[in-house]
Formats: C-alpha cells, sequence, structure tokens
C-alpha cells in the first residue's frame, strides 16, 4: 500500500456517527472541535498536561489532545456534549453546577468526564495512588475526599475550584451508590 | 508534526512487517508520549503502525508462576488487576503513583519502558541535548539540573528516566519480551537499557524494529510485602524527585531478601544491588537501612543542585524499608 | 400589547445578598458555552506564531519562500512585510501597550520567545507545520537575564502608587528598638496559567473590524487595537462571550493584533491561538521579586520602624512594576516608615499585572516578617498585628473606609481554633508529619472605574441589561443580574445580563478586583433611573424603553479615603522533613471585603485566591535558563500549580463590611484572598519545623536543605 497522509475514518461520537476524512496528525480533540463544531471539549494545553479535553473513549477517561482522531475509528467516544440524558443533567453535572464546581468554566467539561469516570472506576474497585493497602483482600477503599482529590488530580483548575469540584464529585458519587442500591433492592 | 502515513496492525508478525527497517517509522501504543513529542518536534516520524490493536492485552500467569503482562496492557488496567495487586503491590502502587487517571487509560506497558526523558532539554528543540540531537552538548549539566540524576550518569546527559512502573518491574527482576522480523527474543529489564556513557542517544539494547510483546514477572514472594513511594514536587500528577520500590523479606528480625529499585536518580530504573547485599542476612533496623543506602548511594555524583536526591533517597530506603519491617514485625 | 412591568406594587429586593447559581452555569457543565477559539466561521484560516530563538540580537532573515509552498499555506507575516502600527500612545489605563502586542514592526530581538512570524494555513496542522519548517536566522547577541538583589541598575519606578515613600529617622527608629528583624525574601517568576490559552478571530464586516476575543475587558483591548491600527472606535468591535480564566495576562497581546493584520491581508477570518509553550513569554508574567524587610518594636511588639524594599525585573522594551512595597503603605505604621519599589531592566518577556499585582509578593515578605517579629517579641502573631492597627493611613493620613481587620483575625481565631496555640515550633508530629499552624492579614484596594450600563425595560415583561463586563469566572454575569434585579425591584429570572461586546458602550475591565465594583454601580444607576420612568400601568412600548448610565462624574466626586478589602489568613501544614514534602491540611480565610453580591460565588473566588496562595507557596516557579534565557520546561509538567491533591477543604467566610460610599456596598474580592495566603502557609512551616523558609516555593529540595528542628 502507498503511503498515505489521511484517511477517511467513521468516528462514533455520543451515539452518532460520523464519518469524515482527517489528516493523520489530527488529534481526537482537534477533529471535535475544529471539524465536527463540538467545542465542549476544551484545549488547555495540547499535551496531556491539564486534563481540559478529557473525554471517555470506550467508557474510560481520555485525553483527546494525544488520542489521533485516524486511531480512534471503532471506539465509543462520549464528550461532555453526550454525558446528559437529554434534558436532564448528569448528576456530576447538577452537582458541579449546585455547588459551584467552577469558575470560568473552562476546565469543566474536562473535569466532569472525568469525575463520571471516577465515580465508576471507583465503583469498580479500582486502588489509587492514596489507597493505602491495594490488596484486593483489603476491600475498595471508601470514597474519601483524599481518594476523590487524588482521582481528579488529572484535571487541573486555575481559578481554584477544587474545593467544591471535591464536594460535588462526592455528592454524585454518594447519589449513584444510593441509586445502586435502590436498583438491588 | 509534518505529515506521516498510518497503519494499524491486526497482529504481532504484521506489525512487526509494517515497521521494516524503516528508522522513520515508529509503533503507536497509547501515544501518551509519542504524540506529545510528535508535537514539539522531537519526534518526526514518517510511518506511524497502530499497535494497539493487537492481542497483547492480557496478564495471565506464566508457567513458572509468575506473570506474564502484555505489551497493550493499559496502566490502568494493570493496577486493577488482583493478581498484580495481591502478589506484587509495589507495581500496583508505582502505576498509580504515575501521571492521571486519564494517562494511565491510555499508556501502555510497552510503551511505559520506552517513554523519553522529561528533561526540559529534551523537550526543547531550540536546545542542545546529546540525548535528541547527538554531540550537540548538554545544558543541563552546567544550566537547570534539580532533577537530573545522581547515578550513573555521564557528562554527556544527566537525565532521568521518568517511569514509576519500571521501577518496580526493576526491583521485581522483569523480563521485557519482544519481536523482530528475525524472531522473538527476550532482555531483563535490568539490561534493557544501555549506560549512558557517550552515546546517551542509545536508549535501550533492543534490536533495530523490535516490538515489545510483553514484560514477565518471576514469581518473587518477597514481593507480597514490597512498597512503592514516590516523592515530587507537588502531591500528584508530577514525575518523581525520587522513588523506592521496596520489597522486604524478613523472619526474626534478620533481613532473608530484599528487592530495592531507585526512580529519577538515573537514566534507567536503578536496582540497587549494593544496598540488597548490605541488607541481606543482616538485622531490620534503620540502622542497616542506613548503612544500605549509603553503599548504594556511594556512587552518587551529583550536581550542584541535585544534592538533595542523595539525602532524599537515603531516607526514602530507611522510611520504605523501617515501614515494611514493622509490617513483617505485625 | 403587554402590561408594563411594574416596579413598585410588589417590590421584590435581597437579591444581592442571597446563594444564584451562575446563570450561565449550564451553558458551563453541558459544553454549550463558547469561548473565543470555539465561535464558529466560515472560510477560517489559522494562524500560529512563530518565536525567536534567541535572547537578545537582531532577525537576519525569515525564510518566509522556504514554506510559501507548503500545503495549505496562505501567507507569512514578518517585520520585512507587516503593517506598521502605531505605538505611540496612553491607553485607557494609562500606560503605553507593551510593546511585545505590536508585532512585527523591527528586528530586534528583546528577549527569548518575541514573535518573529505569523504563519497563516488552510488548518491548523498545517500552519503548525509551516511554522516549525520556517527558517529564521539571528545575529545573537549576549543576554543580561540575571535577576538579584545587588543589581547596581536598578531603579526606582512609579506604577499606579509612588515609588518611595518616607517619613521618620529609620535608622534611629531602628537603633531605639528593642527586636529588629531585618530579613530577605525572594518570590520567583510565576505565570497566570489559565486554562484557556489566548485565541481571536479577526475579520473583516462591512468595514468594521470584528474580533472574537478572550480577554478581560473588550473596551480596553477595542480601544488598544483602534489607536495601534488608526481606526475609528466606533470601526472596531470585540466580543468576548466567555473568558477561561486572566487574572491580569488578557489585554492586548501578539493573537490579537497578528490576527488582525493577517485578516486584513487575507480578507478573511484567521483565527491566532498561542499554545501553551508560547503564553510562557507572549501574555506577561509576575515577576521575580526580592525584597528586604527591617522591622524595629518595642519590647511589646509596638513598631517604631518599618522598611519594605522591593526589587521587581522588567523587559527592556516595556516597564512595569510590581509594587512588593506598596502593601506596608496600608497596613502598619510606625514613626518611621520607608517603602521603595524598585525594578531593573533585563533581556526578558514583560512582566504584567497578575492578581494581586504587588500585594502578593509583598504580603509574603511583610507577613512573614511579622511573623518572626511575634516569635522576637514573644507576643502571638495574631495579637502583634492587633497591637499595630493604625487609625489611619500610614503613608497617606487618610480615613479607612473600613478597616474590619481586627474583627476578621477575631473570628478566624474562634473558627480555625487558634486559642492556646503552643508558639514553640517543631513540636507536634502525626506519624511522619511535623504540623503547625500560621496566620497572616491581607489587604487588597477596593477601586472602581467609571463605566456606561444600558438598561432596557422589554415589552414582554423583562429587562435586559447591556454592559461591556467581562466575566473571566468571577460570576460578574450573575452578580450584575442580581444588583440589576434589587435594583429594577424584579425577581432575577426578569432579568437578562448581555456582557462582552464593546459595542455596548465603555466600562471597565475586570481587573483589580474593581469589575463587579464598576459595573454593579452603573448598572444601578441605569436600572434604578428606569424603575422611576416606568410608570405604572403605562405600557412598555414593542422597542422597549431603555436608560443609560454612565459613572464618571460620580467615581470623580468620591470621597479620598484609604478605601481596601481586608482580611485574616489560617492555615495548618504538615511537613516531612526527611523528605521535604509539605502539605496543607486545612486553611480558613475570614474578609472583610465590602457587601457579598453573591455568596456562592464570592466564596468560590476567595477559595480560588486562597487556592493560588498553596499554590504560590508551594509549587510555582518558572526558572529561566541563562543559557538560552527562556522559561526552561515551559508547560504545565514544567511549571505546577496546584492540583486538586495538593488542595484541602478550603474555608471562606466573611464579616459585615459594606462600602457606604458605593451604591451597593461593594468592595471587591477578586485578589483579596491570595494575599496573605503563602505567608500564612510558610509561616505554618516554620511553626511545623522551626525553619524560615524565605524563598518561595517551599520546594522538597529547599525542605531537605533546611532540615528539621533540633530537637
Amino acid at each position: 500500500m502507498a503511503p498515505s497522509t489521511s484517511s477517511t475514518v467513521t468516528l462514533d461520537i455520543n451515539g452518532e456517527k460520523h464519518t469524515l476524512s482527517v489528516d493523520h496528525r489530527t488529534t481526537l480533540l482537534d477533529a471535535l472541535r475544529e471539524r465536527l463544531d463540538l467545542t465542549g471539549t476544551k484545549k488547555g494545553c495540547d499535551q496531556g498536561q491539564c486534563g481540559a479535553c478529557t473525554v471517555l473513549v470506550d467508557g474510560r477517561r481520555t485525553v483527546s489532545c494525544l488520542q489521533l482522531a485516524v486511531a480512534a475509528e471503532g471506539r465509543e467516544i462520549t464528550t461532555v456534549e453526550g454525558v446528559a440524558e437529554g434534558g436532564r443533567l448528569h448528576p456530576v453535572q447538577q452537582a458541579f453546577l449546585d455547588l459551584d464546581g467552577f469558575q470560568c468554566g473552562y476546565c469543566t467539561p474536562g473535569q466532569i468526564c472525568s469525575a463520571v469516570a471516577v465515580i465508576e472506576e471507583h465503583a469498580a474497585g479500582w486502588p489509587s495512588a492514596v489507597t493505602d493497602d491495594v490488596r484486593p483482600e483489603a476491600g475498595p477503599p471508601p470514597l474519601t475526599p483524599e481518594e476523590i482529590r487524588e482521582r481528579m488530580s488529572g484535571n487541573l483548575c486555575r481559578c481554584g475550584a477544587y474545593a467544591p469540584i471535591a464536594e460535588a464529585v462526592a455528592r454524585a458519587a454518594a447519589q449513584a451508590r444510593a441509586g445502586a442500591g435502590e436498583a438491588v433492592a | 508534526m509534518r505529515e506521516f502515513d498510518y497503519r494499524r496492525a491486526d497482529d504481532v508478525p504484521g506489525a512487526v512487517a509494517l515497521l521494516g527497517a524503516d528508522p522513520d517509522a515508529r509503533y503507536l501504543g497509547g501515544g501518551t508520549n509519542l504524540v506529545d513529542l510528535m508535537k514539539t518536534g522531537v519526534e518526526r516520524p514518517a510511518r506511524l503502525v497502530d499497535v494497539r490493536g493487537l492481542p497483547l492485552d492480557r496478564i495471565e500467569p506464566a508457567d513458572d508462576g509468575g506473570l506474564r503482562i502484555g505489551a497493550t496492557v493499559t496502566n490502568s488496567d494493570l493496577a486493577a488487576h488482583p493478581e498484580v495487586r495481591r502478589r506484587y503491590p509495589a507495581l500496583a502502587q508505582a502505576v498509580l503513583a504515575g501521571a492521571s487517571g486519564q494517562l494511565r487509560n491510555m499508556a501502555t506497558v510497552g510503551g511505559n519502558l520506552l517513554q523519553r526523558t522529561r528533561c526540559g532539554y529534551f523537550a526543547d528543540v531550540t536546545q542542545p541535548c546529546n540525548k535528541r540531537a547527538p554531540g550537540s552538548g548538554c545544558p543541563a549539566v552546567a544550566g537547570e539540573h534539580r532533577n537530573h540524576a545522581v547515578l550513573g550518569a555521564s557528562d554527556h546527559c544527566v537525565a532521568v528516566h521518568p517511569s514509576d512502573m519500571g521501577v518496580a518491574l526493576t526491583a521485581f527482576d522483569a523480563v521485557v519480551s519482544y519481536e523482530t522480523a528475525d524472531g522473538p527474543g527476550r532482555l531483563p529489564l535490568d539490561g534493557f537499557y544501555l549506560p549512558v556513557g557517550d552515546t546517551p542517544h542509545l536508549e535501550t539494547a533492543l534490536p533495530p524494529g523490535a516490538l515489545v510483546t510483553g514484560v514477565t514477572l518471576p514469581p518473587a514472594p518477597a514481593a507480597a510485602r514490597s512498597r512503592y513511594r514516590k516523592v515530587r514536587e507537588r502531591a500528584s500528577y508530577a514525575f518523581a524527585i525520587g522513588s523506592v520500590a521496596a520489597a522486604l523479606d524478613v523472619r526474626d528480625g534478620v533481613v532473608r531478601e530484599a528487592r530495592l529499585a531507585f526512580g529519577a536518580v538515573a537514566s534507567r530504573p536503578w536496582r540497587a544491588r549494593a544496598a540488597e547485599r548490605v541488607l541481606t542476612g543482616a538485622p531490620a533496623t534503620a540502622e542497616y537501612f542506613a548503612a544500605a543506602a549509603d553503599a548504594e548511594l556511594a556512587a552518587a555524583r551529583p550536581l550542584p543542585d541535585n544534592g538533595y536526591k542523595v539525602t532524599l533517597m537515603r531516607n526514602l530506603v530507611v522510611a520504605v524499608l523501617s515501614g515494611l519491617a514493622e509490617e513483617a514485625a505485625r | 400589547m403587554t402590561t408594563a412591568p411594574t416596579t413598585g406594587r410588589t417590590p421584590v429586593t435581597g437579591a444581592v445578598g442571597t446563594a444564584h447559581i451562575r446563570v450561565e452555569g449550564r451553558d458551563k457543565v453541558t459544553g454549550a458555552a463558547r469561548y473565543a477559539g470555539d465561535v464558529p466561521f466560515a472560510d477560517l484560516a489559522h494562524g500560529r506564531l512563530v518565536l525567536s530563538t534567541v535572547a537578545r540580537g537582531r532577525i537576519r532573515s525569515v525564510g518566509a519562500s522556504g514554506v510559501l509552498g507548503m500545503p495549505g499555506v496562505l501567507a507569512v507575516l514578518h517585520h520585512g512585510n507587516a503593517p506598521r502600527v502605531d505605538t505611540d500612545y496612553t491607553g485607557i489605563l494609562g500606560v503605553p501597550p507593551d510593546p511585545t502586542a505590536a508585532v512585527f514592526q523591527h528586528d530586534r530581538i528583546p528577549h527569548a520567545g518575541w514573535p518573529v512570524a505569523l504563519v497563516v494555513a488552510e488548518t491548523p496542522e498545517q500552519a503548525r507545520e509551516a511554522a516549525e519548517a520556517l527558517v529564521v536566522t539571528y545575529e545573537r547577541q549576549p543576554h543580561d537575564i540575571a535577576f538579584r538583589a545587588d543589581r547596581p541598575d536598578a531603579y526606582p519606578v512609579d506604577g499606579h502608587m509612588p515609588a518611595a515613600t518616607e517619613k521618620g529617622d529609620l535608622e534611629a527608629g531602628l537603633a531605639a528598638s528593642a527586636h529588629v528583624v531585618d530579613a530577605e525574601y525572594t518570590t520567583p517568576e510565576e505565570h497566570h496559567a489559565m486554562m484557556e490559552p489566548h485565541a481571536a478571530t479577526a475579520r473583516w464586516d462591512g468595514g468594521r473590524l470584528e474580533v472574537v476575543d478572550s480577554n478581560q475587558g473588550t473596551t480596553w483591548v477595542a480601544d488598544e487595537l483602534a489607536r495601534m491600527f488608526s481606526l475609528e472606535p466606533s470601526a472596531v468591535r470585540v466580543r468576548s462571550e466567555h473568558v477561561g480564566g486572566g487574572f491580569g495576562s488578557k489585554g492586548l497581546r501578539a493573537h490579537q493584533v497578528s490576527a488582525v493584520m493577517a485578516a486584513t491581508a487575507l480578507r478573511r477570518p484567521v483565527r491566532v491561538v498561542l499554545t501553551r509553550r508560547q503564553m510562557f513569554s507572549l501574555t506577561g508574567y509576575r515577576s521575580p521579586t526580592t525584597q528586604r524587610i527591617r522591622l524595629g518594636a518595642d519590647a511589646d511588639g509596638r513598631l517604631r520602624a518599618l522598611e519594605h524594599r522591593s526589587l521587581n525585573q522588567t523587559s527592556t522594551v516595556w516597564e512595569f512594576v510590581e509594587p512588593g512595597a506598596g502593601p506596608a503603605r496600608v497596613m502598619y505604621d510606625a514613626d518611621a516608615h520607608r517603602t521603595v519599589n524598585e525594578v531593573v531592566r533585563l533581556d526578558v518577556p514583560s512582566p504584567t499585572w497578575m492578581r494581586a499585582p504587588g500585594e502578593a509578593p509583598g504580603s509574603f515578605a511583610l507577613e512573614a516578617a511579622l511573623d518572626e517579629l511575634a516569635e522576637k517579641c514573644g507576643v502571638d502573631p495574631i495579637e502583634l498585628r492587633l497591637r499595630n492597627e493604625p487609625e489611619r493611613g500610614p503613608v497617606s493620613g487618610l480615613p479607612f473606609a473600613g478597616r474590619n481587620l481586627a474583627a476578621c483575625f477575631r473570628e478566624g481565631a474562634r473558627r480555625f481554633g487558634w486559642a492556646g496555640r503552643d508558639p514553640r515550633p517543631g513540636v507536634r508530629r502525626d506519624g511522619r508529619w511535623l504540623l503547625g499552624t500560621g496566620t497572616a492579614a491581607a489587604s487588597f484596594p477596593a477601586g472602581a472605574l467609571p463605566s456606561t450600563a444600558a438598561v432596557t425595560a422589554e415589552a414582554d415583561g423583562t429587562f435586559t441589561v447591556r454592559i461591556a463586563a467581562a466575566d473571566i469566572g468571577t460570576g460578574a454575569r450573575t452578580a450584575l443580574t442580581l444588583v440589576a434585579a434589587d435594583a429594577l425591584r424584579v425577581a432575577p429570572d426578569r432579568v437578562r445580563v448581555r456582557i462582552g461586546d464593546s459595542d455596548f458602550g465603555p466600562a471597565g475591565l475586570a481587573g483589580g478586583s474593581m469589575g463587579t465594583r464598576s459595573w454593579a454601580w452603573a448598572v444601578t444607576v441605569a436600572a434604578e433611573e428606569l424603575r422611576d420612568r416606568l410608570l405604572p400601568g403605562v405600557a412598555v412600548p414593542p422597542e422597549g424603553v431603555t436608560v443609560r448610565s454612565d459613572t464618571t462624574a460620580a467615581l470623580g466626586a468620591l470621597a479620598q479615603k484609604e478605601r481596601h478589602s481586608f482580611g485574616a489568613q489560617f492555615a495548618e501544614v504538615a511537613v516531612d522533613v526527611t523528605t521535604g514534602e509539605v502539605r496543607v491540611r486545612r486553611m480558613l480565610g475570614i474578609f472583610a471585603a465590602g457587601r457579598i453580591v453573591n455568596p456562592l460565588t464570592a466564596r468560590s473566588q476567595l477559595v480560588g485566591g486562597m487556592t493560588w496562595g498553596i499554590s504560590m507557596a508551594l509549587h510555582e516557579e518558572a526558572v529561566r535558563d541563562h543559557a538560552s534565557g527562556g522559561v526552561h520546561g515551559a508547560d504545565l509538567a514544567g511549571y505546577h500549580i496546584a492540583t486538586h491533591a495538593d488542595v484541602p477543604a478550603i474555608e471562606a467566610d466573611w464579616v459585615d463590611d459594606p462600602d457606604p460610599d458605593d451604591p451597593v456596598g461593594i468592595k471587591g474580592i477578586g485578589e483579596v484572598g491570595i494575599v496573605g495566603a503563602a505567608a500564612a502557609v510558610a509561616n505554618a512551616v516554620w511553626h511545623a519545623t522551626g525553619v524560615r523558609h524565605r524563598d518561595l516555593p517551599i520546594r522538597p529540595d529547599r525542605v531537605l536543605r533546611a532540615g528539621g528542628p533540633r530537637v
């Protein structure tokens, strides 16, 4: 096959398929922003050092600035625009809004996508760097403020909204647990 | 970033064939380091061979009772795996201490071992750097080197390897598997990275075109009591300024076996064999832990602004080993 | 026809002072809010700046022809072909423009990372590749970036305050003192590092220049662009709907000017977005400071002598003073009192305003020195400050428009649990951690800038406020909604506030903690007049009824007073002296900062400022490489700001402190939160370890080198 520098890809974003031709250099972040007018995902550093561009890829949080668009074909991508269900805000979004978990709002889409995943990762029993005993026998760590802060640390916020963000994540996680409990009951 | 060809590999031989002997081609794993380096111009590949889809994403028991970890296993999956957490807790801790949740979801085991230094001179293509541009010089020696190497460096390069994962893997005698057009090969991690010398641009002993396919951890009962501690300039989402992976088997107050490796002090994860020799058979006391650290750090050659790392590593070794000894005594 | 919105029958007030979620909050949590780089344009071209790789010299050549043939490349602008612009003016902030923004005017390179060219292409990828490929050659000259206290070429500079103040005989005062503190403090180069990089799209639309930008004042940027490009003010429109943080950096910069040049040359919209790395040399920063403080006090801690000298660096092209000695003119009096702000010109980028300019670094030194004095005198640090509360401005002699600092300390001490604190350092332990607590005072001037506003009663019973305000995360849009609602005596949901558009008429910028106060004043005046105009039962015509206001005269008539927000900062830290790690365990700030318009967002701003204080105390530092003259590690992995994990639960609250001379009672809260915060942390580190860290940030290597308590 002769070398080519662009490809036609189909990206599955928020449940919708988008077919477009991309320069191989185009990151998922730039494809979202410049090609698909999905500008909710933000470019803060373009180097994986701030988390503003966080999206979910196959359900896992990912920095879209280091993900080439051409390599994202076939994967399910969820951006901040796809987090809410219809007109109803996701509990994480609602908690950010109610507790003022943002100021300028630029890191917010990334924080929200990250928080959605943090709650799921914790529910799946994943330990973190502040989990004292990572052995499975120790059981899943309680989602303390310290655990939330460590798990959210890949999302920088320069306005200094960390304190209310951590509260918002705790609130949404508690709601998710309560919801799961109801479902089981 | 120049334009490049992109190919997705379906199997290992196909990946190796797609890369071929092209010096301008690179394997693309999670992309967390390579794509960044392409943006800064440090890497300018003409072709990327995407290996994320290869069937190398499993963690399985090895024949000898150890663990075989596929090269495309993500950091997250590695750290979440029950067998890793149970048998090699320091490895899970090391992985979790690295980068961020997002990056750990993307980054792969193979890519982690092959990641490049975060030295600011290496990352800035307008600066000299012997690792990036051989022969251009090393500005760090006379410039900013607060977070540079104190062990095993040379006048040609004082950069440190940024991996956390690799420190724990080194402590546990991991062996790297790779594939080439001429067949497979294996390299113990301790010999995987080349000495700096006057060729800092030559980083690993991998043959040209080789694809890392996995890492095997031999059985290591001592690893069940192990810990990774990392010190950095903020509480999270930062590279280490010093880290220790340690495992300790203590019976009746005497060290039967010790594993010790250092991070952020050398061009590679640094296996502290001199320290291990002092520890083996020694009383499990802070005094001997300090003596072990001193034995290893006797070879340290600090620069004017990174001498604190010698103090830091000594203190970390004592603290981590003391913690493990206390656990053992409980 | 709709019934007139009667404002008198069932008066609705009390919006101000009640917590309201942000009116644009839903847009921000769903990703719907469009920031400057998010607004789509047809036929958009993308510009990428190329910066100098030498720190001083001249451009020999720009190899434009080498990249003009590359795919998608449309133009290369540089000093050889760019239009000349006018920089010989004084802008509305009373200073000339920073020539760093007036790109491509000559071949001189005054610092590393100076803009030398703009490459414009059809796509961002093409622009990036061509910018990387552009070969620029230089005549390199030796550069001098050595910032240190003993620079013989330092000189005093008046900024927005006089360079020097002096009264009494300082040496005699010191000689007669029972206790003397004489110490040097340093703070490093710090960057705004707002999460949204500077971005602007410029286009010509029917003979008017339109710039969609991210800035702290559309009036300000439009005025600068009009002057620079010699356009009629009415021919320039700048819009800035949502702004991803500013902190002083988002004024006129190279991105807007180069975008305008390119849009003019290409006759199509051009967007220029700065890269994170470029931001480290093009968008200003807080200069490093070296500060020397000498305090002399009686045995009981009453100050007899106070000297505060502060030195900062500036570029060779623009003079900027970071007035670190300013806070002493407000905070503490002494018979002998001397303060001096000096600068030295180096081959470095131009510094600029950054959250609490002067007060942030100055309060670190001054409040740490006060803590050292408290130790020497054996007086509790809070008591020491209370004993030195001045009656009037120490330098100005003017009365204070409210100085509720003592109330802040009393309330803070109660809530923090300060009473019974053991003053001895290095004696509290929690496992490997040494624990300590510290406190510091805070102040920041409360000013206001002339502004105009328009308030319209719509025929449907709602109201529209138009003002060229900026919401850079402060919550200004929401605050103005509440202020307008109360002035109109309607519920906030009947008020819509439109901001961020220079076509709304001149208004002050979001800076100096003056935004909300300045705009609320104008909105209140217009809204109250509108309320008077609307008669019960009389219909509003379809085009609405609009009232405009202008606060210029009212502000000019404001009585001269020492008008400031104040605060008391408290921190508890844990220090592991064997690894050098420092963790802040809790923080409390109690502020006297005028009337609080929206408690929800006000708390966020104050906590945000305190978070900056943690970051300043422990993490932030841009290191200049002496060989290249540029910032080493110019990215967010090299320049550390605090992460989630660095920031504990932080409490901020306030005491009642309305400004009697302001129509709403506002002072300002944007900056006072950072002031004193780093000092409180540093003082707590001393209390934990017994070591005074006088150089920020308190890095692990510094803690390790200093060692621990000798016990």
